[in-house]
């Protein structure tokens, strides 16, 4: 697949040279100029010897530079950005130990598809390989973890890596694409060449191609299914075919089950929409895929939180897969119709061709799951004064009123953000899916913060996660950035703390946290800092965090030893779900 | 245990082989390798060597998998931005040959037996010494390996395969092909 160079709107024309049009220029400059012509505006990064030569170049040019304080921030800035605008994020960081930091936040946005672009500097080209000071072989580092890598020590060769770089990371399923450029290259002086020949992008081979034949085997079984469910994925979001899903759903009546990357791909509150699926998803979301007849999986891949034991996964159903990524098909979940195809094009002759059908007898019986579960719900039970982080996330949704952008972290808090904020916008929630990153929430939400500066964004983290980058209330604080922070502070690693309760025996080994007093901890950065510990006290502070005109960290003080319900343990049936066990119901009643 | 271990372990693997052309560009041969590596396919052997075209390698690889698997190496690889194409010719006729050396330590009293062994095979002699001759075979990795058992019993002292390069037969170029690239994108924008 041929990709045609970038075009330059006007605005970038006139931005790009600080001194005259033309003439020679530092691989440096260079550097600065081949990011303009890709539209970039902001980037995340942190100095170091190795890439001092292009922070030197950095003031003549119309670019927002974040200083981060630590470069795995930087990366997962980058990555907030992007999944916040859709357009690539940009990572800067010097050689060996500022390269070595960003690669969680490269692994982060590997396993979910995001496009960023991390520049790196390397020693003089003399020195590579000779264990210099600050030498790693970051390429060689980052190999598995990227969609490609660049080490380049030519300065002529840095507009074409950078140029390609971006086309790589945006192209086909979206990921991170980095760029080592040696010291010598961005210090020596040359006569860049900015018409270069079009970019060659990965492409699939003759077996990733949408077949007519299985299209129209795909309509067949979605006209004639009778218990269809969809199942949305984050290719949704990334393909912008919100609106094309919600047409299909309504157009054919089927029902949608969300990932926890496609939550806001289909509205939440929709009466087609059932919630998120897999691990933590709601009990009857999981029992409707298990009886279903037809599963339309839409972008997503059938990561092993989604499907619990493959063996036993959906077995009564058909199952089709549009996926971008030919080499998702049938690797987790043997698939009767894969269409490798981006989802707009297959997605926009679906609709064109599926005929509604009146599935009454399957919503009535979704409907019958979902009444046992409400009995189980945290949110139907008499409010005991305790504070319970589904309480207080779902507190947050219906005082934002279902329209802030949340980045949650990882662990507890993030399944009950995924459970209790009902996302109905595209875009609305950023988190770390596939790796499970903690640490993530924070730089992802300053990221965020630079991509859509109109958004109401709260941060949902746990105490444990929240500490990993803490470090970064300081780039809020120099950035004057506003953003909202909920820590959901059990006290625990809870997650783990939840894993040691059900499967070890209640051993709480190496999970009880002591913490600072985030309060404080937000003071000393100059930020406001408040806490709740009842739920009677949480909607006036949340106004007043709100109302706060920098960064306002809030330490929610919720039950120590809650759980995630419902659960399917690693590896056991779909539908075999621990459930919320009714003596702590019983229990709660009590005032 | 990964799912795609277990495909590995569950299944029936058989020996497929892929040609595949890549970008002759530093750190390529690594990316391959390292894509094997890390989804656990298992390699049984792996030639790379320049072509007819300025810039272009082929890898002739030989792998184990089912069809499934077969086709996940094939999209896993066109996910590497410097591979430019794959093909798996396992049904494909072609000539498939690898070369390699064995050293086997007869000496005189049994050096006769060997090279009238070597000749029914069409093994040649490269290197004689005392007590010792060395035999470069050329053919499929079965002939090769036939070879190999026949001389075992006399002592092999040394061995070298190069694993195999094939090539489809027929007059038709199999490979990487710019202009039908070019065609196919084409094809794409109008459908």
């Amino acid at each position: 697949m041929l990709a045609p160079g970038t075009s330059d709107t006007e605005a970038q024309q006139a931005a790009k040279a600080p001194a005259a049009s033309s003439g020679k220029r530092t691989g440096a400059q260079v550097i600065w100029e081949a990011l303009l012509r890709e539209g970039v505006d902001t980037v995340f990064g942190y100095p170091g010897g190795a890439i001092m030569p292009t922070y030197d170049a950095l003031p003549a040019y119309p670019v927002h530079h974040i200083l981060v304080r630590h470069e795995q921030g930087a990366a997962h800035m980058a990555d907030g950005y992007a999944r916040a605008s859709g357009k690539v994020g940009v990572a800067i960081a010097t050689s060996g130990p500022g390269a070595t930091n960003l690669v969680t936040g490269i692994a982060t946005a590997m396993m979910d598809s995001s496009p960023i672009v991390c520049i790196t500097g390397q020693v003089s080209s003399g020195a590579i390989g000779s264990d210099a000071f600050q030498e790693t072989d970051i390429t060689g580092v980052t190999l598995p973890i990227t969609k490609h890598n660049y080490l380049v020590t030519q300065p002529d060769e840095i507009a074409s890596a950078i140029r390609e770089a971006f086309a790589i990371a945006r192209s086909g399923r979206p990921g991170p694409v980095l760029v080592d450029i040696s010291k010598d290259a961005q210090q020596a002086t040359i006569q860049p060449e900015w018409n270069l020949p079009p970019i060659r992008v990965p492409r699939n081979g003759k077996n990733g191609q949408v077949r007519i034949d299985e299209l129209n085997r795909a309509v067949d079984l979605i006209n004639a299914s009778e218990r269809p469910v969809i199942l949305a994925g984050q290719g949704i979001l990334k393909a912008a075919c919100a609106p094309l899903l919600l047409e299909l759903a309504e157009k054919t009546g089927i029902p949608v089950a969300c990932t926890l990357l496609g939550l806001g791909g289909f509205p939440a509150t929709h009466p087609l929409s059932l919630g998120m699926m897999g691990m933590h998803g709601e009990a009857w979301v999981n029992s409707s895929i298990q009886e279903a007849d037809l599963l339309i999986a839409l972008g997503m891949r059938f990561d092993d939180r989604v499907t619990g034991k493959v063996s036993t996964f959906a077995v009564k159903a058909k199952k089709i897969h549009v996926e971008i990524d030919p080499s998702e098909v049938n690797k987790n979940v043997k698939v009767d119709v894969a269409l490798i195809s981006d989802l707009r094009p297959v997605l926009e002759k679906l609709v064109d061709r599926v005929q509604f059908r009146d599935h009454q007898d399957w919503h009535d019986r979704i409907h019958a799951l979902k009444g046992d579960s409400a009995v189980r719900d945290i949110l139907t039970l008499p409010d005991n004064g305790r504070l319970f982080a589904a309480h207080v996330v779902n507190d947050l949704w219906r005082i934002t009123e279902g329209r802030a952008l949340v980045v949650s972290d990882v662990g507890q808090h993030q399944m009950w953000e995924a459970q209790y904020y009902k996302h109905d916008h595209p875009r609305s929630l950023i988190t770390s899916g596939g790796l499970g990153t903690m640490g993530f929430a924070l730089p992802a939400a300053i990221g965020a913060r630079f991509a859509r500066p109109e958004a109401e964004i709260w941060v949902v983290v746990g105490d444990g996660g929240f500490q990993m980058t803490a470090c970064e209330l300081s780039t809020c604080a120099q950035e004057d950035l506003k953003l909202n922070i909920a820590i959901i502070n059990n006290g625990y690693l809870g997650m783990v703390r939840q894993w040691q309760e059900f499967f070890y025996s209640g051993r709480y080994v190496a999970t009880p946290l002591r913490n600072p007093d985030f309060v404080k901890l937000a003071e000393a950065h100059g930020l406001t800092g408040f806490r709740v510990t009842r739920r009677a006290e949480l909607e006036e502070v949340v106004s007043r965090a709100r109302a706060t005109a920098g960064t306002a960290v809030i330490d929610f003080r919720v039950e120590q030893e809650d759980s995630v319900y419902p659960m399917v343990p690693a590896n056991a049936d779909l539908h075999q779900m621990i459930r919320r066990p009714r003596p702590l119901i019983e229990a709660s009643d009590e005032p | 245990m990964s799912h795609e271990m277990k495909h590995t372990a569950q299944r029936k693997l058989l020996s497929r082989t892929f040609i595949v052309d890549v970008e002759d560009r530093p750190g390529t041969l690594n990316r391959v390798v390292s894509l094997f590596r890390r989804r656990n396919y298992n390699i049984d052997s792996l030639t790379v060597g320049r072509t007819e075209r300025p810039g272009i390698s082929r890898i002739t690889l030989v792998a184990r998998a089912d069809d499934d698997i077969a086709l996940r190496i094939e999209a896993n690889l066109y996910k590497l931005v410097n591979v430019l194409h794959v093909e798996d010719i396992t049904d494909a006729p072609s000539v498939v040959r690898e070369l390699a050396f064995i050293k086997v330590g007869a000496g005189h009293e049994l050096r006769s037996e060997v090279l009238r062994l070597c000749d029914l095979f069409r093994a040649r002699v490269v290197d004689l010494h005392s007590s010792s001759l060395t035999v470069e075979i050329t053919g499929t990795q079965d002939k090769v390996h036939r070879l190999i058992e026949v001389l075992r019993p006399f002592g092999i002292l040394e061995l070298l395969r190069t694993g195999a390069v094939a090539m489809v037969r027929g007059s038709m170029r199999h490979g990487f092909d710019e202009e039908q690239l070019l065609a196919e994108s084409s094809e794409e924008v109008a459908a």
